[in-house]
């Protein structure tokens, strides 16, 4: 009993000691709040595209996520406009178990036809805009190792450097992270020559049903001077979605939860 | 007979506005899309110009409180270089109206979805190569340079899929055979091997081939069963219909005509490496030549795919596709064909597909070729897209056949190289 008390004084004067998490926690506390808010959830999204003269293009969207088991998720968006992207749909089956990939497809009406997205193109631009296709589901926490270089009052400050430099534009990536709500607020990613190029903000935040959620994005590439803002709207957590949703079935017919 | 697609249309759109009004919510949209296209060289027996339209697509898609879904999409075409615009002929798409979609969506269980009308279907794994994707085509669109949509005909019948947990199952079928709306010489000129040696003929010699009409008899049936399979997404496929194109010939009419086909076959596809890996076979059993002695009916065959796509640099891709028919009875067809402009046992293709995405998307280009070195022909496909705005898109397209003989594939076509400018207003 003794030395069991011992043990716990120990523990707990380690953690004094350490009180502060380590980059991996952080990270993962951050991913669970950016991605993983409640069981599911769907939003409605405006998605302004605008170039370096000021000209836009806009892609509305309604935005489907679940989680499914052990940290695997599936996001279904269907979009609304403009119109030659009626009606299309882009599904992701995202899967985190080591040695796994995630499965893209992008659902064409007019042919009838299912495309799969090559995995090679996760940093490929998403519908033209500024966010990349990994920018809509998560980047996995695996693909980065990652350290806190920084923390102030406010936020916690992460360097996050690829494991394969060669599957990724960038050398490495910064991210502040908000300390009371684990959301990511700032991020800025630097090329292979150390040049900085890309940033993401979280513009708007908004406590929904208990979880604190990303209203407002904006995505800037500082090489092209073009930016894309993402509006988030009709926010709801905890639909009851269910899983078959996100198969070739709900392509072909998408639910109501998209089409209302 | 003019009369009657008109009061056909008013119909379609009084029933069409009429579902509407019951449903809970209704979208509407459609495009007009405008194109001009040139043959970059004489055709003996075709127009110069290959391509002169404006269409109006209006569709509207409708949900109903109980679950099920309307869509109606079509066509109102004005073709500068059809002589038969007034003759609306559903099937081939003739005319000035195309309906493309007619359908009502829903679920009589759970676990079954069943879609009954017009509609285009798709399958199969390879890129503008067919094996089990035996739904019609409209191979004079997709050779003049229309918008690739339109390489997909719409089909007549029920498509029902099932969703048991140890695979899903479609089933389509067409109470009315849906022929490909096939190369007939009126808009492109093509090899025909009657009367011997054969010559390249166009409009002086077009094709009306006999069409199976009679409802439930005339009919064809496609089956996939689909499921995952370790890391790759697997189907196996079943047909018994007829040959989409007219390879047959009845002496006793003197004219082309569908002969029956069945076919079986399989896919596989998946992730390797960084890019998409595909392989599809399939077994086309020509069921009125099955010892394959008969010069008037296309043998059977055994056709093979297999391919590989990549990103290789940022926004540009590369697929890379291997493709095989392999003609069976072949000595049996040499002996009762004109040798000098027989086929080879084998055909072999590959293509090779570059697109390059720049400005943010907005500017794409693609090259699809296809080369033969069996038939020592090819055919170059680029395509120039630029999105103006959200609304506004301009497109100009090339279909470009080179080949040694006139009695090849792509070959035969080379009278047809042409050229196109389009554009588009998406609503």
């Amino acid at each position: 009993m003794k030395k069991l008390m011992t043990t716990i004084a120990a523990v707990a004067l380690t953690a004094g000691v350490y009180a502060e998490m380590t980059a991996d926690q952080i990270a993962e506390k951050a991913n669970q709040a950016a991605y993983y808010a409640g069981q599911d959830g769907r939003a409605e999204v405006e998605m302004k595209i605008i170039d370096k003269s000021g000209s836009d293009r806009t892609r509305e969207f309604t935005l489907l996520r679940m989680n499914t088991d052990n940290g695997n998720q599936r996001f279904y968006v269907y979009f609304k406009k403009p119109a030659d992207l009626y009606k299309q749909v882009f599904l992701v089956w995202k899967e985190v178990g080591q040695g796994k990939d995630d499965s893209r497809w992008m659902w064409l009406p007019a042919l009838n036809l299912k495309r799969s997205i090559a995995p090679g193109d996760k940093r490929t631009s998403f519908v033209g805009s500024d966010f990349v296709y990994e920018d809509v589901s998560g980047r996995n926490l695996k693909e980065d190792r990652r350290e806190l270089v920084d923390t102030t009052d406010t936020q916690y400050v992460l360097k996050n450097t690829p494991v394969d430099p060669d599957s990724v534009e960038f050398s490495y990536y910064t991210v502040k992270i908000d300390k009371d709500t684990f959301l990511p607020r700032y991020a800025e990613y630097f090329d292979k020559n150390g040049k900085l190029y890309r940033t993401v903000e979280a513009t708007k935040v908004e406590t929904i049903q208990g979880f604190p959620t990303v209203t407002e994005s904006v995505v800037k590439d500082l090489n092209t001077g073009g930016s894309t803002v993402n509006t988030f709207s009709n926010i709801e957590y905890n639909i009851g979605l269910k899983e078959n949703i996100f198969t070739e079935r709900f392509l072909r017919r998408p639910p109501r939860e998209v089409t209302k | 007979m003019q009369r009657k697609p008109l009061i056909f249309l008013a119909l379609i759109s009084s029933f069409t506005f009429q579902v509407s009004s019951f449903a809970l919510d209704a979208d509407y949209y459609g495009f007009i899309d405008g194109r001009a296209g040139v043959r970059t060289q004489d055709d003996p027996y075709e127009d110069r110009r290959s391509l002169s339209e404006i269409r109006l697509q209006l569709g509207t898609t409708a949900y109903f409180d109980w679950g099920g879904e309307f869509n109606a999409r079509g066509d109102f075409l004005y073709d500068d270089l059809a002589t038969d615009r007034d003759d609306v002929d559903l099937q081939t798409g003739q005319g000035f109206f195309d309906l493309r979609e007619l359908n009502l969506l829903f679920t009589p269980v759970d676990w079954a979805d069943v879609k009954i009308g017009r509609q285009i279907l798709t399958w199969g794994t390879g890129d503008l190569l067919f094996i089990n994707d035996l739904f019609p085509k409209d191979w004079n669109s997709f050779l003049l340079g229309r918008d690739e949509e339109y390489l997909k005909a719409p089909s007549d019948g029920i498509f029902a899929s099932f969703f048991p947990s140890i695979a899903s199952i479609d089933v389509a079928y067409m109470p009315r055979m849906n022929p490909d709306r096939y190369i007939n010489g009126k808009r492109l000129s093509y090899w025909t091997p009657v009367p011997p040696p054969g010559s390249i003929v166009g409009q002086n010699d077009p094709i009306d081939a006999e069409q199976p009409e009679d409802w439930f008899v005339d009919d064809e049936i496609s089956v996939r069963i689909y499921r995952p399979f370790l890391s790759y997404e697997a189907a196996v496929y079943g047909y018994s219909g007829y040959w989409k194109n007219p390879v047959g010939f009845d002496t006793s009419i003197n004219n082309y005509y569908f002969p029956k086909l069945n076919s079986v076959g399989g896919s596989i596809q998946g992730s390797l490496g960084s890019g998409l890996i595909n392989a599809e076979a399939g077994y086309y059993d020509s069921q009125e030549d099955r010892s394959g002695d008969d010069p008037n009916i296309a043998n059977s065959e055994f056709r093979f795919l297999a391919g590989y796509e990549r990103e290789i640099a940022t926004d540009l891709t590369a697929g890379f596709q291997y493709y095989t028919e392999w003609m069976m009875d072949y000595d049996a067809y040499l002996s009762s064909t004109y040798p000098d402009s027989a086929r080879d046992e084998v055909r072999h293709v590959l293509t090779l597909r570059l697109t390059q995405m720049l400005m943010n998307q907005n500017l794409m280009l693609s090259l699809m070729t296809f080369y033969s070195p069996s038939d020592h022909d090819a055919y170059f496909r680029p395509i120039v897209t630029y999105k103006i705005n959200d609304h506004w898109q301009v497109v100009a397209n090339g279909n470009i056949f080179i080949g040694q003989d006139d009695y090849t594939f792509f070959g035969q076509f080379r009278y047809n190289s042409n050229v196109n400018l389009g554009i588009r207003y998406s609503f």
